[in-house]
């Protein structure tokens, strides 16, 4: 089986978050960049099909040379080659087009992609990246099996979960639950030293095809200060809950 | 040229986000000078969109579609987009609409903005504001596409009554098969989901261990809530995963997010910062949760939660 995992390379979730350029840019400076943590949990799981069932593992950005440290950390974790499409990243279509060109060009059976980026949070791209190359999608994705072609998952819904059954090829949008938070790896000394040696395929970009612009960012409004009740004084926070509040 | 609203229904009854959503959609049909047509899957009684400003319900009866898939249902969205030559479709931010709506975004050739909390700022380049960051940033985005989706983020919009009346005309798209078969559903009925909830009641490590969640099912029963829980405490195996809010759990935007024996931690608050009212009960006065919410309680848990049940259920009966 060839599974190719995508790999979204996003602030850490500790990162304060601001922009500069007339708040049209994120700002870079200072902030640890990291695998989106749905991607983590998929690689994870892509580790677990290599070791298990034999499978190759290949890893992809769409982004500028910028990703390649979080690129080198997937090799670092077991992945066996990582492709960089070189262009920067400006909407879930356009990289979900990008993507398409590479699952098609390296014939991949299975594409583990995140339920949503933790930057942009469109939760789109791996629908759209399903749908452009014709394969079974399945997201809020918890648990994953391959047996041959056919696939059983679960997926996460609202107040509950459902079981399906699907075949390859196939793009998954995954999250915690397809491992669990215990099973992630660190990268160790060794895949450090393996993952430079691993080959990194920058490839050009195809298409600039996107079909929204980001205008520019704003941060939420400040807020007042904390009213404080006494914990003696509760009929209080149900009076201002009720009458200021108004939310009972 | 009709904007095109998905009004999900569950056992034939319209869900919360369904009036919300089509509140959404007669704003923009509003600015549009245009009308508002409804996809009804399996609804008993259509006539209540109405009320929200929908004019036409696109009643869609099919055993086919008994459960949802979203292939199909993507398909019958595309169907019903084009009989209505539809410009704009409007879904909510649930965990089905948000499954469907990038396969109908490359089926209909549709640019696709999700997490939506704003009408338009202008239809012409179409602007919309979304939140993006996990809540710790808004984007302001234009869709750029002559179809254009968008998702709107749940509760962000809230129920807009107006007094149109809604016609139903039946329509059967083709269904075509999906390569993804639901083999089973495990859901829980009698229970707020968190995507629904308007009031979601939280708690966290300070509250020691699982067998202390009696009290905080209690609150959430008595405010009509969902519950839910910090990272850690779905780590530990107290509460399931699906409780687990925040920046990498599930996103709340309730109208009232009730933290207990939460520290408030910069992933746990980027998932809930989009609630309304925060209200904060936890011993320590330095906990960072208290910069973030409305009201606070210094105070005890095992002490305030049951006290607090107390008054809710007096302030209940009272103005019953
Ligand atoms: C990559 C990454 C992603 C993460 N994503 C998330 C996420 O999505 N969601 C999330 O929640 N966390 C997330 N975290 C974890 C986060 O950093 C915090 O560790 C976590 O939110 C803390 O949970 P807590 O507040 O329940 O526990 P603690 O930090 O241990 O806080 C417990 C609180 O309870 C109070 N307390 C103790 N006893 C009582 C009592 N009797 N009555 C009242 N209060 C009491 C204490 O004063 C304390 O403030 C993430 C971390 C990382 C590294
Ligand atoms: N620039 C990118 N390169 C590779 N994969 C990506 C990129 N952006 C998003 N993805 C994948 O798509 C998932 C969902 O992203 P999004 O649609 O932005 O929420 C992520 O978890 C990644 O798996």
């Amino acid at each position: 089986m060839k599974i190719l995992v995508c790999i979204s390379h996003v602030p850490d979730t500790t990162s304060k978050i601001n922009f500069t350029d007339g708040d049209s840019k994120f700002d870079t400076n200072g902030v640890q960049f990291v695998i989106n943590p749905n991607d983590e949990f998929g690689l994870t799981r892509a580790m677990w099909f290599k070791e298990k069932q034999g499978a190759s593992v290949d890893v992809v950005n769409v982004g500028g040379p910028e990703t390649e440290p979080t690129l080198r950390k997937a090799l670092a974790i077991g992945a066996d080659t990582a492709i960089r499409v070189n262009t920067p990243a400006v909407d879930g279509y356009q990289v979900a087009k990008e993507l398409a060109k590479v699952v098609k060009d390296g014939g991949y059976d299975l594409v583990i992609a995140g339920r949503e980026s933790i930057d942009y949070n469109g939760a789109m791209v791996p629908g759209m990246l399903a749908e452009l190359v014709d394969a079974n999608f399945v997201t809020n994705c918890i648990s994953l099996e391959v047996d041959g072609t056919s696939a059983k998952a679960i997926r996460e819904i609202d107040g509950g979960k459902e079981t399906v059954s699907t075949s390859l090829p196939l793009v998954i949008g995954g999250q915690k639950g397809l491992v669990e938070e215990s099973d992630l790896r660190i990268p160790n000394m060794r895949g450090i030293m393996m993952a430079r040696k691993k080959p990194l395929n920058v490839v050009e970009a195809t298409s600039a095809e996107t079909e929204t612009s980001s205008v520019k960012f704003e941060k939420p409004a400040s807020k007042g200060a904390v009213t404080l009740v006494d914990a003696d004084n509760l009929d209080e926070l149900v009076n201002l809950l009720h009458n200021e509040a108004k939310v009972i | 040229m009709s904007v095109l609203v998905y009004t999900e229904s569950e056992n034939g009854k319209f869900k919360k986000t369904a009036f919300e959503v089509a509140s959404y959609a007669k704003a923009v049909a509003d600015q549009l000078g245009t009308t508002v047509t409804a996809v009804a899957v399996n609804a008993d009684d259509v006539s209540e969109l109405g009320k929200y400003g929908v004019d036409k319900v696109l009643k869609v009866s099919n055993a086919d579609l008994k459960t949802f898939n979203a292939k199909s249902y993507a398909s019958v969205l595309k169907q019903a987009a084009e009989n209505e030559s539809s410009k704009v479709v409007v879904v909510s931010s649930s965990a089905d609409s948000k499954y469907l709506a990038p396969l109908l975004a490359v089926n209909l050739d549709a640019g696709y903005a999700s997490n939506v909390v704003e009408v338009p700022s202008s239809t012409s380049p179409f602007t919309v504001k979304r939140t993006a960051f996990t809540n710790k940033a808004f984007n302001i985005t234009t869709i750029d596409t002559n179809v254009k989706i968008v998702g709107v983020s749940n509760n962000s919009y809230g129920l807009v009554e107006n007094s149109a009346s809604a016609t139903a005309e039946d329509f059967a798209p083709s269904v075509p098969t999906s390569g993804v078969t639901v083999e089973s559903v495990d859901k829980v009925t009698d229970k707020v989901t968190i995507a629904d909830a308007e009031i979601v009641v939280s708690a966290g490590r300070g509250l020691k261990g699982p067998e202390n969640w009696g009290m905080i099912e209690e609150l959430a029963e008595v405010l009509g809530a969902a519950t839910a829980c910090s990272k850690p405490v779905s780590d530990l195996g107290w509460r399931p995963h699906s409780e687990h809010v925040g920046q990498t759990g599930k996103p709340v935007a309730a109208n009232l997010y009730i933290a207990i024996g939460i520290s408030g931690a910069i992933q746990h608050l980027a998932g809930i910062n989009a609630s309304k009212v925060k209200v904060v009960i936890n011993t320590d006065p330095e906990a960072p949760f208290f910069k973030a919410a409305d009201y606070g309680v210094v105070g005890d848990a095992f002490e305030v939660v049951p006290a607090l049940i107390e008054k809710l259920k007096a302030f209940k009966a009272a103005n019953a």
